[in-house]
């Protein structure tokens, strides 16, 4: 691989990240499964074992010096996601336990007072179930109606139904930015447009897309943001929903208790300032510091050299795999409209078959509906393999996947 | 722990069935119908089953999923028709304990083709898989036991 096109050093990095660096059923691991959850880099393992030896304590309530620093650490790592997503202050970032919650808090705090019946929530065929069963609640709730923009082909959305989709009525339009079972990276910018034209919100699921774009999420235009820890080198149980300021501050608590109040009488109480009115209980504070490591990390890696390095293996894993015969490769065929993720299946091979024969090469993927079974049901299949690509992963692994998927021919073919 | 091998687990026998599943039809006149998915990996049976005088007189299945899910309700149909329902209750309990590592059922003859997938025992994960079909039939048992059936 030539490393000055690409800027960056796979196998270098790869020994940042213990979990790699093992042997299952007799091979050397090979995790293609990182659109699930990512492995953790040395340091975030670090910051966690650090804060929890050194600094552990409760936030924003103890005088004393370990309180003091847990705080510190707790609102640095808020101030830094700011940063990053380019947000205007740090109280526009709220914890959350992923990007699951992030969405279930919109649409439980901000939903039913915006939404009403006759309403319109405009979501698309691509979606997580995350991205679809809240909004399915909250309709039953309030009477909304829910409407989807279709795929086309290659799991594209189909832009043209816009202009009819959006009315008077629509309220939100909430959406993926990246696709987790096909890769697909959706035009945000230009549905924001639209769908601000006609006064409707946007939610974006930023779970694939924080991973592996740089988020700017003032150029984005969106109104909500929503991503997780996990995917993106840092702890599970940690995530984020970013929000315009003047929204956070009109919404009512998603959750009640501690932390988030301002003064609490025997019938009534009054709230806390945002970010704290949404962040109930004791928040996951090592989450929150392994997550600033995880963005450090990153930082120091370059987000531009960690997408061009996914954009090569990609290019790599289509043209490899794409060449074992049975195989289709779904998602689009331009590797500039998807991220570093292949979703396939193989003749009459089940994918539950193909992901027991690769584990048993040592090759871990994803098999299954990921989650999106509207997804699956446009192609018309119940399952697809899916193997996803991170920082970590070299030209070596896919020519593993390509050797197991042989050893998938021989049993099935 | 030893790594089990793909051979163990890929029997031509459970790609036979998988590829040419028997029983695989609708039944009209059934007594008692169970559908049972596995809501992990989207695998798909429904199970009818025509039991009369305590027999079953004849068994069919749809689904959809992984070959060790399919063949293992293939195998399962096969081997059910003109059994009790006490014996068919034993074949699903015999078979559940060879999928939970018991060598003298994966020698009982009387488990018939199913013994080709005794090697699934060695892959934990793919244990509900071989179960699906008999999650079904003990289900299916139950209701005939409990006259929930029609």
């Amino acid at each position: 691989m030539d490393m000055q096109t690409v800027g960056l050093d796979p196998l270098r990095l790869r020994a940042l990240f213990p979990a790699l660096d093992q042997v299952v059923h007799g091979k050397p691991l090979v995790y293609l499964d990182s659109a699930a959850t990512s492995q953790k880099p040395v340091a975030v393992i670090e910051a966690l074992d650090r804060y929890y030896r050194d600094d552990n304590a409760n936030v924003h309530r103890g005088i004393h010096e370990l309180s003091r620093r847990a705080t510190e650490a707790f609102e640095d790592a808020r101030r830094h996601v700011a940063r990053w997503i380019g947000a205007k202050e740090a109280a526009e970032v709220v914890w959350t336990r992923g990007t699951t919650e992030a969405i279930n808090l919109v649409a439980s705090s901000w939903g039913p007072a915006n939404v009403g019946e006759g309403d319109e929530i405009v979501l698309t065929v691509l979606e997580h179930h995350s991205n679809i069963v809240p909004w399915q609640l909250l309709a039953r709730r309030t009477g909304a109606v829910l409407r989807y923009i279709e795929l086309d082909d290659q799991g594209r959305l189909i832009l043209d139904d816009l202009d009819t989709l959006l009315t008077e009525r629509t309220r939100l339009v909430a959406l993926s930015h990246v696709s987790n079972a096909l890769g697909t990276i959706n035009p945000v910018e230009e549905i924001v447009r639209k769908a601000h034209d006609v006064g409707a919100l946007v939610l974006v699921d930023g779970a694939q897309g924080a991973v592996h774009l740089p988020i700017d999420v003032q150029a984005l235009g969106a109104d909500f943001y929503a991503f997780s820890g996990h995917k993106m080198c840092g702890p599970t149980g940690i995530g984020v929903l970013w929000a315009r300021k003047e929204l956070l501050d009109a919404m009512p608590p998603y959750q009640g208790g501690g932390e988030m109040i301002h003064i609490v009488e025997r019938d009534s109480s009054t709230w806390a300032e945002v970010p704290h009115k949404f962040e109930a209980g004791t928040p996951h504070i090592a989450g929150a510091v392994g997550m600033d490591a995880a963005l450090r990390f990153l930082e120091e890696v370059g987000m531009d050299a960690i997408a061009r390095h996914e954009r090569h293996i990609l290019e790599y894993a289509m043209e490899r795999v794409g060449g074992v015969p049975g195989i289709r490769i779904l998602g689009p065929g331009d590797v500039t409209e998807r991220s570093a993720v292949l979703s396939f299946t193989m003749g009459d091979a089940h994918p539950h078959d193909i992901s027991t024969i690769l584990d048993s090469e040592g090759v871990a993927v994803r098999a299954g509906h990921h989650c999106a079974q509207l997804v699956m049901k446009h192609f018309g299949l119940a399952a697809t393999a899916r193997a996803s690509f991170y920082l970590y992963n070299t030209r070596e692994d896919v020519d593993r996947l390509v050797e197991g998927l042989e050893v998938v021919r021989s049993i099935f073919g | 722990m030893e790594t089990p091998t793909l051979n163990s687990l890929y029997q031509q026998l459970i790609l036979e069935h998988y590829r040419n599943p028997r029983n695989k039809a609708e039944l009209p006149d059934a007594t008692v119908e169970v559908h049972m998915a596995n809501p992990v990996c989207g695998d798909e049976i429904r199970l009818q089953l025509r039991i009369e005088n305590h027999t079953i007189e004849d068994v069919k299945f749809m689904g959809q999923g992984c070959s060790i899910s399919q063949a293992s309700v293939s195998m399962m149909t096969k081997l059910l028709k003109g059994k009790s329902l006490e014996e068919a209750q034993a074949v699903a309990e015999r078979f559940t304990s060879m999928m939970h590592g018991d060598e003298a059922a994966a020698h009982d003859r009387s488990l018939g083709d199913l013994r080709a997938l005794q090697g699934v025992s060695k892959f934990p994960v793919r244990i509900k898989c071989a179960l699906l079909g008999f999650d079904a039939l003990q289900e299916a048992l139950k209701r005939t036991r409990n006259g929930e059936a029609h």
